[in-house]
């Protein structure tokens, strides 16, 4: 009987099909912030932005049609990188337990509160649900923002003494299962980055507010939008420039000063064109800039360094176990869904352009009818 | 309480609960899909108001179902990293393409359905409840096929110290996907059959009652038929495919069987016990071979012959590609380090196999039965036993649902993936108790008071009853209307 066999480390063959993923795990996770980025941004701003009811019930509905399918995003990056890369799928999830314990929170009231809100007309009801959809799309990207800063620093991992393939996010061998991971993610380039996407979130939400809305909440979104957008543009700068300053990536410098750059001129260009088509477009480009130098910088640590060493090279000098190719599934694995993905996010992308299109009129609050409850009777 | 325990848990809680909206999304989806289609066909606005009905019963239920979805994908990675590290390579396939194909489509158009009445020409706008619809039910052949692997891992080798695919049609194809996910789908048109019954027939009396003669009799009426109808025919196909689910599950997970049967000795003619002691002669034969003669193998006996296959390096089952490779390469249970204790809990596979079918056979009678009391131009006078009878209706095959997942996924230990990896060695290593038992406590809370809310909103609006003063959607092109329908 042999229980207590060894394992070995699955052989790490540069494979270019890894790359290949992960560049498609860059890009779902882009569609995502894009895409979600301003509902979330949306959502946030009801209580603040929304004087009055049927006000609140103009901006549930520039984003009620579209945020679900927004939201798919998310569960396809998720998706993707547990079917390309199962060990990073597998260490970050359980490494980041209760950060992705408040996302899960988060989604659930935010998701339920779009749906539930509009079936009572108690004030207080109705007041509630603002409120839990205004919480939810504030931590989701909240989290993510600290999380994407931990990614730049790196998470560190150890092995475990039996099986060298599996890695667990801790400070030290001693800590695996006793001391969760938690407080260090809360380091000032951690919260610099939590809130640096909450605020692109903000300024991308009330720039398509702007484009999506009529009257009042129009004048009072444009106003808000040039002030989130000041300081959008301020808190965007000192953390990718500490990003880049003090956790340069291991290949592509060079590139990511430039995505520096691209994203400060699309903040600023949208920042002078609120109200503009184009600013929806030049928020959407800066998202793509910061979201790529972040995943240039989590090459090929896959946002984890070796807690030794707080590098991606182990004691030894040798890159260390847990990165891009040594987690990545096998190539036949990798081809399949390389082949269905290519089929299936142009026309995922085709649908969701003519949803937009559908629903691309401005609403204000002469379109909202008197009041869906009373419609059932 | 360990951390593996806790895990446990919360996967169970969170699945079953996460299963009660499941099988209304998909199947009222689909009712309501076709009633719409009827609408658009007949220019009859009785089916437009039942569309409506339904279809604001299916929303409130459909946000749901999503929020305590994402919670299932995020939950492999962060209670069972061991798990979705060694066999993401398969696993991880089918949820991603369910995301890219299934997800997209269901949650796109479902979203254009809501908001679109005034927005797209009739035939446009039907459309989208259908693409939606039909993204649930491809949906549910990814989800079923990814735990169909964990039944019955196919398409699959030992290589690298995980599980690595060999064949994706394989892995698609799994004689226990299909089997399941037919079972699966039978049983979610049970429950939606049952609530359109239910929703129906508490109106019908009650319209009988206010306003006799008038339209919303007859709409009631007819949609309580369509339920009751749509429920027995469901019935019929459950019984079939469990029949032939059962013979699968004797075949490739003979221990499942064994423990949801409490069968102790490898037997022939072997009974079907009704509860522990009272048996009827053969019955469980029949329902595991189509012969009520032949031998059904008792979990002692089945026990006894896996301990003897581990100590010799064997498989436990050699028709198993994954199986062989992993004995091949000397890796015994997968990670399994302590003696093995084959044999899953007996007492709760054995009654909720039980429960299982019990449920399914009220809520069929109570169909029945409404059929009947329907019949003609009868209405029932309705009561109290009515009104029970139409709240219970609906609660049995979802409930009936429920425990047919407890007898599958309880069956399978102490397996997370069949005869391969054990449960024990599939939790996340890094995380603590506190983590997992904290988390636990949590969902467990935000989704008891989110179940008091939507049963709430469900009853609201099946009391509210048929919409009226409708007005027939058409495409708004006036910029400055109120739209037909806002959030």
């Amino acid at each position: 009987m042999n229980f207590n066999f060894a394992f070995n480390l699955p052989e790490a063959v540069p494979s270019a099909l890894a790359v290949v993923w992960f560049l498609l795990v860059a890009v779902l996770w882009v569609g995502y912030l894009v895409l979600e980025g301003f509902d979330y941004g949306v959502a946030m701003l009801i209580p603040f932005l929304g004087k009055s009811e049927k006000e609140r019930r103009v901006m549930i509905n520039t984003i009620g049609p579209v945020w679900d399918g927004n939201e798919v995003w998310l569960l396809t990056a998720g998706g993707a990188m547990f079917a390309a890369f199962p060990a990073w799928y597998a260490t970050l999830f359980s490494g980041l337990y209760l950060p992705l314990f408040l996302v899960l929170v988060g989604l659930i009231i935010r998701g339920v509160s779009f749906e539930y809100r509009s079936k009572h007309p108690n004030t207080k009801w109705r007041g509630t649900f603002d409120w839990l959809a205004s919480i939810g799309s504030f931590l989701v990207p909240l989290v993510f923002g600290v999380g994407f800063a931990n990614f730049v620093i790196g998470l560190p991992v150890v092995t475990d003494p039996n099986n060298p393939a599996l890695f667990v996010v801790a400070t030290s061998q001693a800590n695996v299962g006793v001391t969760p991971y938690f407080w260090e993610l809360f380091s000032p380039f951690g919260l610099l980055g939590g809130i640096a996407v909450v605020a692109l979130c903000l300024f991308h939400g009330s720039i398509y507010l702007v484009l999506k809305t009529k009257g009042q909440i129009h004048d009072r979104a444009k106003k808000f939008a040039k002030t989130m957008g000041l300081i959008t543009i301020a808190g965007g700068a000192v953390f990718l420039v500490c990003q880049n300053l003090f956790w340069a990536p291991v290949f592509l410098s060079g590139l990511n000063w430039i995505l520096v750059l691209v994203a400060a001129v699309a903040l600023i260009w949208a920042w002078l064109n609120i109200g503009k088509g184009t600013s929806f477009v030049a928020t959407s480009v800066a998202w793509l800039a910061v979201a790529l130098g972040i995943f240039i910088r989590m090459l090929p640590g896959l946002g984890f360094v070796d807690a030794g060493t707080r590098t991606v090279f182990d004691a030894s000098g040798e890159l260390f176990g847990m990165n891009a190719f040594a987690a990545a599934s096998t190539d036949g694995t990798l081809l399949i869904m390389l082949v269905i993905a290519l089929i299936m996010v142009p026309i995922v992308l085709a649908y969701t352009i003519w949803v937009y299109w559908t629903f691309r009129r401005p609403i204000g609050v002469s379109n909202i009818p008197d009041d869906v409850v009373a419609d059932a009777k | 309480m360990t951390a593996e325990i806790l895990a446990r848990w919360q996967f169970g809680i969170t699945t079953v609960y996460h299963f009660l909206f499941v099988p209304i999304t998909i199947a009222l989806s689909l009712l309501v899909a076709v009633l719409q289609t009827m609408w658009v066909k007949s220019g009859n606005v009785r089916f437009l108001r039942l569309t409506k009905f339904y279809g604001k019963l299916f929303l409130i239920n459909f946000a749901m179902g999503v929020v305590t979805g994402i919670v299932q994908e995020f939950q492999f990675g962060m209670n069972w990293s061991e798990y979705s590290r060694t066999v993401g390579d398969i696993f991880g396939a089918p949820l991603a393409m369910e995301a890219l194909i299934a997800f997209f489509l269901e949650s796109v158009f479902l979203g254009v359905w809501v908001f679109g009445w005034d927005k797209l020409p009739k035939k446009v706008h039907l459309a989208t409840i259908w693409l939606g619809s039909i993204g649930t039910l491809i949906s549910s052949i990814f989800i079923l096929a990814a735990n169909a692997w964990m039944q019955n891992p196919t398409g699959a080798e030992f290589a690298n110290n995980r599980a690595q695919m060999t064949d994706l049609l394989a892995v698609i194809l799994n004689p226990v996907a299909a089997t399941t996910w037919t079972h699966v789908i039978f049983g979610a048109f049970m429950t939606a059959g049952a609530l359109v019954l239910g929703a129906a027939g508490w109106n019908l009396v009650r319209v009988n009652r206010e306003h006799p003669n008038s339209d919303d009799v007859a709409d009631f009426r007819w949609a309580t038929r369509f339920g009751a109808w749509v429920l027995i025919v469901a019935c019929v196909g459950v019984v079939v495919t469990g029949h032939i689910q059962g013979q699968v599950l004797t075949d490739l997970q003979p221990m499942k069987m064994a423990a949801a049967e409490n069968l102790q000795k490898t037997t022939d003619c072997a009974p079907f016990e009704i509860v522990p002691g009272l048996g009827v002669p053969c019955v469980l034969s029949f329902m595991a071979t189509n012969d009520p003669g032949a031998e059904v193998r008792g979990m002692d006996d089945l026990a006894a012959e896996y301990s003897a296959k581990l100590a010799a390096g064997k498989p436990l089952d050699d028709r198993n590609q994954l199986q062989v490779t992993t004995a091949a390469a000397g890796a015994g249970i997968w990670g399994q380090k302590d003696a093995v204790d084959w044999i899953p809990p007996v007492m709760p596979s054995f009654w909720s196999f039980r429960f299982m079918m019990l449920l399914g056979v009220i809520g069929v009678a109570i169909g029945i039965y409404t059929l009947v009391a329907t019949k003609g131009t009868k209405i029932p006078k309705g009561g109290k036993g009515w009104t029970a009878m139409m709240i219970l209706t609906p609660l049995m095959p979802l409930f009936a649902s429920s425990f047919g997942w407890l007898v599958t996924e309880i069956g399978r230990q102490p397996f997370i993936v069949n005869g391969v990896l054990s449960t024990h060695a599939a939790v996340s290593p890094g995380v603590t108790a506190f983590e997992v038992g904290m988390t636990l406590v949590l969902y467990t809370l935000i989704y008891a008071v989110f179940a008091v809310v939507e049963v709430n909103l469900m009853l609201k609006y099946i009391k509210l009853g048929m919409p009226h003063y409708l007005r027939e959607p058409e495409v708004q092109t006036d910029e400055d209307a109120p739209m037909s329908f806002a959030y």
